[in-house]
């Protein structure tokens, strides 16, 4: 019944090293190798392995001494998440793996049953039937009623993808290693418990009996014992056995090795009850007194009850569930942590590990990466798990060496993140590969590894890990396999060497990568490039909402509706427009349109100029209608997911039914030639991966704020004079009647604000009393309310008071104030014609040019020889022009953008000096130099800009564009 | 900025276009170093004093009673000292004795909740014995006034110091009443300074007083303080008394008098007469009309170099040249209101704070040519506005013209409190520090120098932690 050994994955190796692969151009590390199963009509992140469910979830089964293996709840509680996925088949799989060799029970020379503190075992399992793939958690809980007192439970994670188990087994390991903390400590309170109650008990039916049987003596008197009389004396004297047995349990269960839980402060409640109060507490109990003093007795008072004398193991009785066995509150906390578990892995494994990568990589900028990174979400999850992360960066640096040594770089890296705890029972494999060589280098790999790590491993507590059967497939075990490979029972790592490994790892290099995605888009010999910005989505993965994309699904299908949408305030240009959607649709199927649109893609790539005025007059150009029906259900459905439609983003079930309609536009995707569908599409892979530890709010957060600066970029004249005053510390005020509006464009702009430390960024979404001086010093963002009353005459006349310190940002008016800017970073930075459409690729791209910002920053405060005098005598002027000058040549600096990096350069040397944080307070900084106002005249700016509700539509694009080139030639008034 | 009440952003450039006789400066300061700024909170209420205790700190002193000691060039707040009950009206440093060799710089405060607290600057270490046992010779506190002291000087040659209210007391360093005058004024006396001959002059009122003090000698015991002459030359009440040099004193009243005193015969060496009495006959040929209002030509402050006096009047600024005896430049409206405080800088600069809450810093420079010069006009326009005032007019305007050879240019901007500023103080090192009605002490800085000083602390801090690796 259970399957053969899995070697489905491997069986596709031949068909990939056949695929022809000729260019040569590109390192091998960032090269794509071409999908080996596009012809057959899936993406790469389709399911491939056919896994009957839709994407990981949590499994949490028990071996029911009752009823065999049983599936309890799965994580996400949706039974579309599993799916057809047979849950009873693969609890019996998973949990037939009998690891638990501890002995329970009365052990040989002992008088009384001896609990035994088993450690969790991990396991990794496939079974390529059903293809899933399970890292399992073993644990054991202890029940009164269970036989030898213990219940075995496992937790699973459970993936389609072998290699993200492989690959996240530490990660995965010490993630539910927490929950089961959480449920042990939980179970083990609740034990106590228990067996109070059960003391009571038979202390109560011990009275009872003892009066039965002195009546009976009195009864008696006769000097011979009655037969009852004796039964009464053996029950009686069960009793006492029994007594005295779960008081032993008791004092065991309290006397849990307190070792354990050291580090572990979740269990702190239980540790200092335990310490001192085990002794007292077992002879409490003997008392008829209920022992109030225990903090395990802190409920309703307990009525005994009578116990029978034969009332052992029967089959009929109910065990306690899991909920039952273990204290609520634990409880709750572990499933908070098994939800946790999932979001922080979902996603494609590619993606996992970019982030991982790239949070390592910032964590080690510890000079710079306060300026622009939001931290709040990284050090929860990096600090507990620095070294096996930092592990990986190392190697990842040296892909030279690694070429050099060994065939296959990547493989090895992977290896790292899963450090050598990993065993695997090989079944098949060896004859697939020349398993020899391999072994080699993962021992000479392996070898390199932290000693600590190594200590980590040995540390862990080996229970036999065997494996039960041929017919059961570990994959891996908690046994590290630097130990095992000197063992000549076992085989060395395989699992990580298949192609697919290379593949997913070749692609995480590719998608990282802004350039590459442009490549890819312009590669005229590429026929499916819509198929390739959908493969390279999914590695940014995020939330981007499903909900927009849904609705962009909505606005295609049923394009004339829009105006029925609920959205009045755009309802006329909605008209305008939904004629151009249907005007695109009823041609979407039309396969012509591929090659038509990709010239065209590469057109606008090569001039760097979005020609839309040749739309107007070519309306049948499907390529381009194309691309603007695109941006307009996009711009539509990007208000519509951040004003409304909460509904969407938080259920499940929307999710799935998105994916739904994505499949369907699956078939045909290659047809419509148009970025929707392929959003549509990706979403089916992006969705289930919120995949930030901490959850979907700050990767929503950042793919909105990404997706409002775009529209910003696109849509003022002057964003980069406004982006400017932001990067050079000039405080920005964004002055207007509408909070959301306001609030939008303050979260959208915060991306470009540096921090001062690694606190909340001076950011300040919205005010509607007046400011004041020190507002400008604390806060460099600020969304400030226009009022049409005699009270706004005050908060306008401070604001031109300190215009010196403040840019002001009219959103009612369109009008910016602000010292004027030529420089050519930020044109570079927000780059109105970008072909980027995504707010998370935005964001993405804003972060990787303002890394490279501050590591210009860091070069310039750090350089010794421009700050410092060379000796006592030299003038100041001289480091002066040295300093201008290493601007210029070195960072390659024009203009107003040396004052970018001597900001950047004060804010990184108040953070260094700082003794600790926010002792010093921030300078406000009032700039001498060049100013000069922007004026994007009323005038002008209302004739060309449209009204708020047509941005919008996506109609005003093209009207946009005519407005850029009359802006940059309206005049520029002088200060 | 009347004109700025109505301003909108697309208006903001015809409203500074419009006619202002206020002359005003862009955001584009060139000349203007202090481009950081530190604001500094910690009162509660309008900040009217700072003084400045050694080269890097300095203490404020407000209506909330406290007083604060600051460190100039971090900001940090380094003690609170609060001990008196209602609002601070004078503070002096009572500088420690050569001899001594403890550097215990005094702070002496006198409230208006009449009493004055004479305390110990102390370092940090100190702070905890002083504020807890609060007592013995740290912190003292007289409450024998009748009157709220308005003025406080330090006799440093006779190590006494005197209290001017409505009666002027001698109190010599541990506090004793070494001898006092008789009731002088209900008014008190606003403004005293030391002159030489172990004499002080009091301004009370409209008068100037002069006393003198008596040490002890073998003969007697006692101190003693006399009346010695009383100077009747100012029409309106003084409002503001300084020493310029070492002849002459200085004193400025409501009207717009300035009198230039000669400090050893208490005669007037010169004087700059400003007559709401618009009486033709007292026109004396030093006498200008520089305003309308008595509330415009009061004089509230002075500084000084070696050449010349710099008032604050009314709205404007007039340096006075002691040599040439005549005003040499102004700035009619180097405000928009009152000007409370001047001071000078080095490189012929001045700095001008007002109760329009903004912070000017001038530059005096020659003037290029007499003739081409508007701001002559610009003075006079506003100037002939009474009838009367029309037929004195000429002629001082023409000597004006000739008077007015230098230029008080506008080279900085500082604008931060939103209400009056009450004073500031000149840091060599540290920049300025300014105190306001608005509660809030702001200290400006040169970022320039920050900047370069910052990268100083940061290498050898660098260097302290080990990470310096200079290249060889």
């Amino acid at each position: 019944m259970i399957s053969a050994p899995d070697v489905v994955a491997f069986t596709k190796e031949d068909e990939y090293e056949e695929e022809p692969y000729n260019e040569p151009v590109l390192p091998e590390e960032y090269s794509v190798p071409l999908f080996p199963f596009s012809s057959q009509g899936a993406n790469p992140w389709s399911k491939l392995s056919g896994a009957k469910f839709s994407r990981d979830f949590i499994l949490i089964s028990e071996f029911s001494e009752q009823v065999g293996p049983q599936p309890l709840l799965t994580i996400p509680n949706d039974t579309k998440v599993f799916g057809t996925f047979d849950l009873n088949y693969f609890s019996l799989r998973i949990m037939s793996v009998d690891y638990q060799a501890s002995f329970v029970g009365h052990p040989p020379g002992s008088a009384y049953p001896k609990l035994n503190f088993v450690e969790d075992s991990k396991v990794v399992l496939g079974d390529s039937k059903e293809g899933a793939f399970a890292y399992v958690h073993h644990l054991t809980l202890y029940d009164l009623e269970a036989r030898g007192f213990v219940r075995p439970f496992c937790m699973a994670y459970i993936s389609a993808d072998q290699h993200k188990i492989m690959q996240q087994f530490q990660e995965l390991s010490a993630e539910f290693s927490k929950a089961s903390e959480y449920l042990k400590t939980g179970n083990r309170k609740a034990f106590a418990v228990e067996l109070e109650k059960k003391l009571k008990d038979l202390d109560y039916t011990r009275t009872v009996l003892h009066t039965e049987t002195e009546i009976q003596k009195k009864a008696n008197d006769k000097g011979f014992y009655s037969s009852q009389a004796i039964e009464k004396a053996n029950e009686l004297a069960s009793v006492e056995k029994s007594i005295i047995e779960h008081q032993d349990l008791l004092k065991q269960i309290r006397s849990y090795p307190h070792r354990k839980l050291k580090g572990s402060d979740l269990c702190s409640g239980e540790m200092e009850h335990t310490q001192d109060q085990p002794d007292q507490a077992a002879t409490a109990s003997n008392s008829d007194e209920c022992p109030d003093t225990d903090l395990y007795t802190c409920r309703p008072a307990y009525t005994p009850k009578l116990i029978k004398a034969k009332s052992t193991k029967c089959f009929d009785k109910k065990l306690k569930t899991l909920e039952e066995l273990c204290d609520t509150d634990y409880f709750t906390k572990t499933l908070a942590q098994l939800s946790h578990i999932e979001h922080m892995f979902r996603g494609d494994l590619c993606y996992l590990l970019t982030s991982q990568i790239d949070r390592a990589l910032l964590k080690q900028q510890h000079i710079t990466n306060f300026l622009f990174e939001d931290f709040a979400d990284v050090y929860d999850r990096v600090v507990e798990k620095q070294e096996s992360i930092l592990s990986k960066p190392v190697q990842d640096r040296l892909p030279c060496r690694s070429l050099e040594e060994c065939p296959i770089p990547q493989v090895l890296i992977s290896v790292g993140s899963y450090k050598s705890s990993v065993e695997s029972v090989l079944i098949k494999m060896e004859q697939e590969f020349g398993g020899e060589d391999y072994k080699e280098v993962e021992v000479a790999e392996l070898s390199s590894f932290d000693i600590q790590e190594n200590l980590d491993y040995l540390d862990m507590d080996m229970k036999g890990s065997i494996s039960s059967g041929e017919s059961i497939e570990v994959l891996g075990t908690e046994k590290s396999s630097s130990v095992l490979s000197k063992s000549d029972s076992q085989a060395s790592l395989m699992v990580p060497l298949s192609p697919q490994v290379i593949r997913s790892k070749a692609v995480s290099h590719r998608t990282i990568s802004e350039d590459s995605i442009e490549v890819l888009s312009t590669c005229p010999s590429e026929a499916l490039i819509p198929d390739d910005f959908k493969a390279s989505y999914p590695s940014a993965i995020n939330e981007e909402s499903y909900a927009d994309d849904s609705e962009e699904a909505i606005h295609f299908q049923a394009s004339i509706d829009l105006t029925k949408m609920g959205e009045p305030e755009e309802g006329n240009l909605e008209n305008t427009s939904s004629q151009a959607d249907s005007c695109c649709i009823g041609k979407e199927s039309d396969s012509l349109l591929v090659p038509l649109s990709t010239p065209v893609h590469t057109l606008s790539d090569e001039d760097g100029v979005v020609s839309i005025p040749p739309q107007r007059y070519r309306p049948k150009d499907q390529g381009f209608s194309m691309d603007f029906v695109v941006e307009n259900a996009n711009s539509s459905s990007r208000d519509n997911s951040s004003e409304g439609f909460p509904a969407y983003e938080l259920d499940p079930s929307h999710l799935l039914a998105s994916r739904d309609v994505s499949k369907t536009s699956l078939d045909n995707y290659s047809d419509t030639a148009s970025y929707v569908s392929s959003v549509v599409s990706t979403s089916l892979d992006r969705t289930p991966s919120s995949a930030h530890p901490t959850g979907p709010s700050s990767e929503r957060h950042k793919k909105r704020a990404g997706q409002n600066a775009l529209k910003f970029i696109r849509q003022y004249p002057f964003a980069h004079p406004a982006i400017y005053s932001l990067l050079s510390g000039r405080t920005l005020v964004v002055l207007g009647e509408d909070e959301a509006i306001v609030r939008k464009l303050v979260t959208a702009l915060s991306i470009f604000v540096p921090n001062y430390s690694h606190c909340a960024k001076p950011v300040k979404h919205w005010v509607s009393s007046p400011l004041h001086i020190t507002d400008f010093q604390k806060w460099k963002l600020i969304g400030l309310q226009r009022v049409a009353s005699p009270a706004s005459v005050s908060t306008l006349h401070i604001l031109s008071r300190y215009s010196r310190y403040t840019s002001i940002l009219d959103l009612d008016n369109k009008t910016l104030r602000c010292p004027l800017y030529r420089g050519t970073l930020v044109p570079r930075l927000a780059d109105h014609r970008t072909q980027i459409k995504r707010g998370s690729t935005y964001y993405l791209h804003v972060q990787s040019m303002l890394t490279q910002l501050c590591s210009k920053a860091f070069l310039y405060t750090f350089c010794h020889h421009l700050h410092l005098p060379a000796h006592s005598k030299e003038a100041e002027e001289l480091a002066a022009s040295r300093q201008a000058r290493f601007l210029k040549l070195n960072l390659g600096l024009v203009n107003e953008d040396v004052k970018v990096v001597q900001y950047l350069a004060e804010l990184l040397k108040l953070h260094y000096i700082r003794e600790s944080p926010g002792t010093s307070q921030p300078m406000l900084r009032g700039e001498s130099g060049t100013w000069t106002a922007v004026w994007a005249e009323a005038v002008e700016t209302e004739a060309a800009l449209p009204s708020p509700s047509a941005w919008r539509t996506g109609t005003c694009r093209k009207s946009l564009m005519h407005l850029h080139i009359s802006v940059v030639g309206s005049p520029v008034h002088g200060g | 900025m009347a004109e700025e009440n109505e301003f909108i952003f697309r208006g903001i450039r015809s409203s500074l276009l419009k006619k202002s006789p206020l002359q005003t400066i862009g955001e584009e300061q060139t000349q203007n170093p202090y481009t950081e700024l530190l604001v500094l909170k910690a009162h509660h209420d309008i900040v009217r004093f700072l003084v400045r205790l050694d080269d890097c700190r300095f203490a404020s002193a407000g209506d909330d009673g406290l007083v604060v000691i600051w460190n100039a060039q971090t900001g940090e707040k380094l003690l609170e000292l609060n001990g008196h009950t209602q609002k601070i009206t004078a503070i002096t440093t009572i500088p420690s004795l050569e001899a001594c060799e403890e550097k215990n710089q005094l702070i002496l405060t006198a409230s208006a909740d009449r009493t004055v607290i004479i305390s110990l600057n102390l370092e940090e270490s100190e702070i905890a014995v002083l504020w807890n046992c609060d007592s013995g010779r740290q912190v003292q506190k007289i409450s024998c006034f009748q009157s709220t002291v308005k003025c406080l000087t330090v006799l440093q040659r006779l190590d006494v110091w005197l209290s001017g209210g409505n009666d002027l007391c001698v109190w010599n360093r541990k506090l004793d009443l070494l001898c006092k005058t008789s009731h002088l004024s209900d008014t008190g006396i606003s403004a005293l300074i030391e002159i030489p001959k172990n004499c002080v002059v009091a301004a009370v009122g409209k008068e100037l007083i002069i006393f003198r003090l008596v040490a002890p000698t073998e003969g007697s015991l006692e101190w003693d303080i006399l009346e010695v002459k009383r100077l009747l030359d100012h029409q309106d009440n003084i409002l503001s008394l300084a020493n310029v040099n070492d002849l002459n004193f200085v004193t400025g009243s409501h009207v717009g008098e300035l009198i230039i005193w000669n400090i050893l015969d208490w005669t007037v060496q010169a004087c700059e007469r400003n007559f709401w009495d618009p009486s033709p006959q007292l026109d004396t040929q030093q006498e200008i009309k520089l305003c309308q209002k008595p509330n415009d030509i009061s004089i509230h402050h002075f500084t000084w170099d070696e050449e010349n006096v710099f008032a604050a009047v009314g709205r404007g600024l007039y340096v006075y040249n002691l040599q040439m005896k005549r005003v040499t430049a102004c700035q009619k409206t180097a405000h928009d209101s009152v000007v409370l405080h001047v001071a000078r800088l080095p490189d012929r600069q001045l700095i001008s704070c007002s109760e329009d809450g903004s912070v000017r810093i001038w530059e005096l420079r020659e003037k290029p040519q007499l003739a081409a010069e508007p701001v002559p006009t610009g003075f006079f326009n506003m100037w002939g506005f009474g009838r009367v005032n029309k037929q004195a007019s000429q002629p001082v305007k023409k000597q004006q013209e000739n008077a007015t050879s230098c230029l008080l240019e506008l080279v900085g901007d500082l604008i931060g409190h939103s209400s009056s500023v009450e004073m500031f103080l000149y840091f060599e090192d540290h920049g300025l520090v300014t105190c306001s009605a608005d509660h809030l002490i702001i200290l400006w800085k040169n970022g320039e120098r920050e900047s370069g000083l910052r990268s100083l602390k940061l290498f050898q801090k660098l260097e302290e932690n080990g990470d310096l690796h200079l290249a060889v």
